[in-house]
């Protein structure tokens, strides 16, 4: 760290999660709560990397039925059709819609694995104490954090689908399997990147510097 | 080998209001409360205040009320942006957007032209539809990210501040709902929502004639105000005003 400059957890001070008021603390654990307004204190998210990985384990598994399993169930005229997520994108792409072919691609397939394998990198790059490009790797973080409410696309295109062909025995549309197991991805990977604290790539830079002989 | 490159990209972001404190005189500033859930008075103010970065815990010094965008001076966050009149300013879109949730809500919003067949539909059907159909979990999610979560938002919105704008004095229990308000926010997904209508449209247009009613129009208007309502709210503002010592 430069030394002219300092963090709050090397002042000992902590800022509230909720407000951003900076208190010192006196006992860091056990700080007790934000005397303006009353959140429970911490300096880190508490158990950070763990419920990270609990959850990236979770979104993995469910990943896997939610591309496998069809997400719509389509019956014309007696005739029924199986739709998984990528046939819907490959329906597009050869109905010549692909401006539809790439939106449901990016928004479905790409951004939940992309946000998978950056949370997981991000992950394993605090606990091997990396030191490199800590600013490109907040930057990183913080667009994770922003794109993966995009992916719930698919599933609000099912639902309008659901409530609008509703024709008898002309047509029908019925959400498939998938639909749930993919919901699911979208919301734990959300909840992964809520619980990631980006602070820990900083702290592991602060700790290589202190460690080191000034000057 | 183990050098960050912190120090020396500090031009490239920072605006010159913007210092990272040092060591040493951080101790005096005036903004860091050391009495430790004493609650004692909150601190006097000053033109400058001191800032932990949420996203890297530099001390950064800034100045209040600054017109400008203000970033930490090592990652970039942002830790500040100019909100002029917030209170007013979110109460009126507020107000803006729950007339229009309403109109949303209560005409239909997509009707399907089929063989001479009408199924018209609101806002709520594909939920009903999905629970119907025993997905009562997707159907909940899609309820709570596209109807619950800006309903919440908005009454908390009033909720707050309302009661500050005209008495000056916190509702009760205002710091919980505000709370419930910052904490909802990422899960109001009304603009995915209208994407997904885009693509639906798209998916149906080779089989029938889909005609967007008066609700898909407002819902269109629905997301702007509400996104300017909120981009309006100003929570280390609100965060002062709601202060549990006062
Ligand atoms: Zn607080
Ligand atoms: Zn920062």
């Amino acid at each position: 760290m430069n030394p002219r400059t300092a963090t709050a957890r090397q002042l000992g001070l902590m800022s509230c999660h909720d407000c951003r008021l900076l208190i010192e603390t006196r006992n860091p654990q056990a700080p007790g709560r934000c005397p303006r307004c009353g959140a429970h204190l911490h300096s880190r998210k508490p158990n950070s990397l763990t419920r990270v990985w609990a959850l990236i384990l979770a979104a993995i598994i469910l990943y896997i039925p939610a591309n496998i399993l069809p997400i719509t169930i389509t019956s014309t005229l007696g005739v029924k059709q199986k739709d998984t997520i990528l046939s819907g994108v490959i329906f597009f792409f050869q109905t010549g819609s692909w401006e539809i072919a790439a939106v449901i691609f990016i928004a479905s397939v790409f951004v939940p694995f992309a946000k998978l394998m950056i949370l997981i990198y991000l992950s394993l790059s605090v606990q091997f104490r990396s030191t490199w490009r800590p600013k490109d790797r907040t930057a990183l973080y913080r667009l994770t954090e922003s794109v993966g409410r995009w992916s719930m696309v698919d599933i609000y295109v099912l639902t309008i689908l659901v409530a609008l062909v509703k024709l008898g025995a002309i047509a029908t549309i019925e959400a498939g399997p998938a639909a749930i197991y993919f919901a699911s991805v979208v919301v734990i990977t959300m909840f992964a990147a809520e619980s990631f604290d980006p602070r820990l790539i900083w702290d592991v830079i602060e700790e290589d510097y202190d460690g080191q002989p000034s000057g | 080998m183990k050098k960050s490159n912190d120090t020396s990209e500090i031009d490239a972001v920072a605006h010159p209001d913007v210092t990272a404190v040092p060591t040493l005189s951080c101790h005096n500033a005036s903004d860091v409360d050391r009495s430790n859930n004493s609650f004692s008075q909150p601190p006097r103010s000053s033109s400058w205040e001191v800032m932990a970065c949420p996203d890297c815990d530099m001390l950064n010094r800034l100045p209040k009320e600054s017109k400008a965008i203000l970033l930490c001076v090592r990652c970039g966050a942002l830790l500040h942006r100019y909100r002029p009149n917030s209170i007013d300013r979110s109460l009126a879109l507020a107000l803006a957007a729950f007339i229009l949730f309403t109109i949303s809500n209560s005409f239909p919003f997509l009707t399907m032209k089929k063989s001479g067949i009408f199924q018209e539909t609101t806002l709520l059907t594909g939920v009903q539809e999905l629970w119907k159909q025993g997905l009562y979990e997707l159907s909940l999610i899609v309820l709570l990210t596209c109807v619950l979560a800006p309903l919440i938002q908005m009454l908390g919105i009033f909720y707050v501040l309302i009661p500050l704008k005209w008495t000056g004095r916190p509702a009760p229990c205002a710091i919980r709902i505000f709370r419930l308000v910052q904490e909802i926010a990422p899960w109001g997904m009304m603009e995915i929502f209208l994407i997904g209508i885009l693509v639906a449209l798209v998916k149906l247009g080779h089989m029938a004639t889909i005609v967007p009613g008066v609700s898909a129009f407002s819902f269109g208007a629905l997301i702007f105000v509400m996104i300017a309502a909120f981009s309006n709210l100003d929570p280390s503002l609100l965060w002062e005003r709601l202060d549990l010592r006062r």
